[in-house]
């Protein structure tokens, strides 16, 4: 059982990180209100198994458990999200096809579009390595990807963005290149 | 050309992931594959893209606040719970009539007065771990004190005090804009060994007296005080006494 001396601890190690709980999630389930859902009730799981953290990289911990109840909340929720990664490079969601995004203006929303236009697997090891700066080692640890693969799930996610990129290129920058 | 390292190995060399043989290896390749160094380009410009393009998206306060809640809520029933499991009848009433008188006086001395105090630590706290993401830290990247101070200018409307105090161990960084409680403040980085230090200043109210103060939350440590017309607040995972020493510097 908890005690304060443990919520005490809980704040110093696991709660700085929940700038990189919250980005993390926003992006694997693309919208805010359940993004926030979530990492409520993922904070909440970790304070519950604080005692079972030994030590360690408290931000590698507290996302695998963000990224494990982002996953469960996409089963019960879109679960046709999880099924595309399959077929990933076939197949792309309807919610963001190139077309979409090369009206969008705004070289921010564009590139917004383009990483959400991804499939969760994809998107998770872009965002820890790109925005959050993590190493192939966290990557594995959180997402569970064996470390082995997770250079090649890199390469192919940057890819994929690279492709939806020049296909969503507006129309006068596709003809100049 | 096609070459089969831009599929792999390339990455494993962009991310800083190899070991110096192969990462040494590697770019011995790079030197005669046109393949592989458009592929290198294309890969630093996306990342370029994706850190220049605000996509970091932090835990807003209200998320953070209610995160807190929660965990002060889960800490409380977990007491009254195993109270509960056995002096239960004895203990409650007595337990409830001392709690909630505690909890009055509690209120009426503490929690009241040092209300702003605590929510404006916390929104510091925030904007120091924002400012610490990628591409977040300053607008202005200079050790010169003689670059950093004017960029401020025509910014907002007060000066801030810049020194570089690098020959006493705190190097002068850059420098940002943020906005805390409102209104526009100036953020100085300094730099402390591998620590880095957020200083926020901003002009202080006529007549508003500030209570000089240092703590530590959720792992970071805080100094606040006044510097002449200023309010000074220093925020920091570096020890408190580094940052005492650094405010002295600031304010002698």
């Amino acid at each position: 059982m908890l005690d304060p001396q443990d919520r005490i601890r809980f704040e110093h190690l696991v709660l700085p990180h929940l700038n990189s709980a919250a980005n993390l999630a926003r992006w694997i389930l693309r919208n805010r209100a359940d993004s926030d859902d979530v990492v409520q009730e993922a904070t909440l799981r970790a304070y519950r198994f604080f005692v079972n953290f030994h030590g360690g990289d408290a931000r590698a911990w507290l996302l695998q458990i963000v990224r494990n109840t982002c996953y469960t909340w996409l089963q019960k929720n879109r679960p046709s999200e999880l099924m595309t990664e399959f077929d990933e490079e076939v197949h792309q969601r309807p919610a963001a096809n190139p077309e979409t995004i090369a009206t969008q203006t705004d070289e921010r929303q564009r590139l917004m579009s383009a990483v959400e236009s991804l499939s969760p697997r994809f998107k998770e090891v872009l965002v820890l390595r790109e925005l959050e700066g993590c190493s192939y080692k966290e990557i594995g640890e959180i997402t569970g990807i064996p470390i082995g693969t997770v250079m090649s799930t890199l390469s192919r996610a940057r890819e994929r963005l690279r492709q939806v990129l020049t296909a969503a290129a507006p129309a006068t920058a596709k003809e100049v290149s | 050309m096609n070459c089969e390292l831009v599929e792999t190995t390339i990455h494993g060399y962009f991310d800083g992931e190899l070991d110096a043989v192969r990462s040494a290896e590697f770019e011995q390749h790079l030197e005669h594959c046109s393949r592989c160094q458009a592929v290198l380009e294309g890969l630093e410009s996306l990342r370029t893209q994706l850190q220049q393009g605000d996509l970091y998206a932090p835990a807003s306060p209200e998320l953070r606040e209610k995160v807190r809640r929660q965990i002060a809520g889960e800490t409380n029933e977990a007491r009254i719970e195993s109270v509960s499991s056995w002096k239960k009848w004895f203990l409650l009433p007595a337990f409830g009539t001392m709690a909630a008188a505690a909890a009055l006086i509690a209120i009426m001395l503490f929690v009241i007065p040092s209300h702003t105090q605590s929510t404006l630590t916390a929104e510091l706290i925030d904007a120091h771990v924002r400012s610490l993401q990628p591409g977040h830290l300053f607008d202005v990247q200079s050790t010169d004190q003689h670059t950093v101070k004017p960029w401020f200018d025509g910014k907002i409307d007060f000066i801030p005090p810049v020194s570089d105090f690098a020959a006493q161990g705190f190097p002068l960084v850059g420098g940002r804009l943020d906005v805390v409680d409102g209104h526009n403040v100036a953020a100085l980085v300094y730099g402390r060994r591998k620590h880095l230090i957020n200083v926020f200043i901003w002009p202080r109210r006529e007549n508003e007296t500030i209570a000089e103060g240092s703590g530590s939350r959720e792992g970071y440590n805080w100094v606040a005080g006044q510097s002449g017309d200023m309010r000074i607040y220093l925020v920091s995972d570096a020890g408190l006494s580094d940052l005492r020493e650094l405010k002295a510097l600031i304010h002698p």
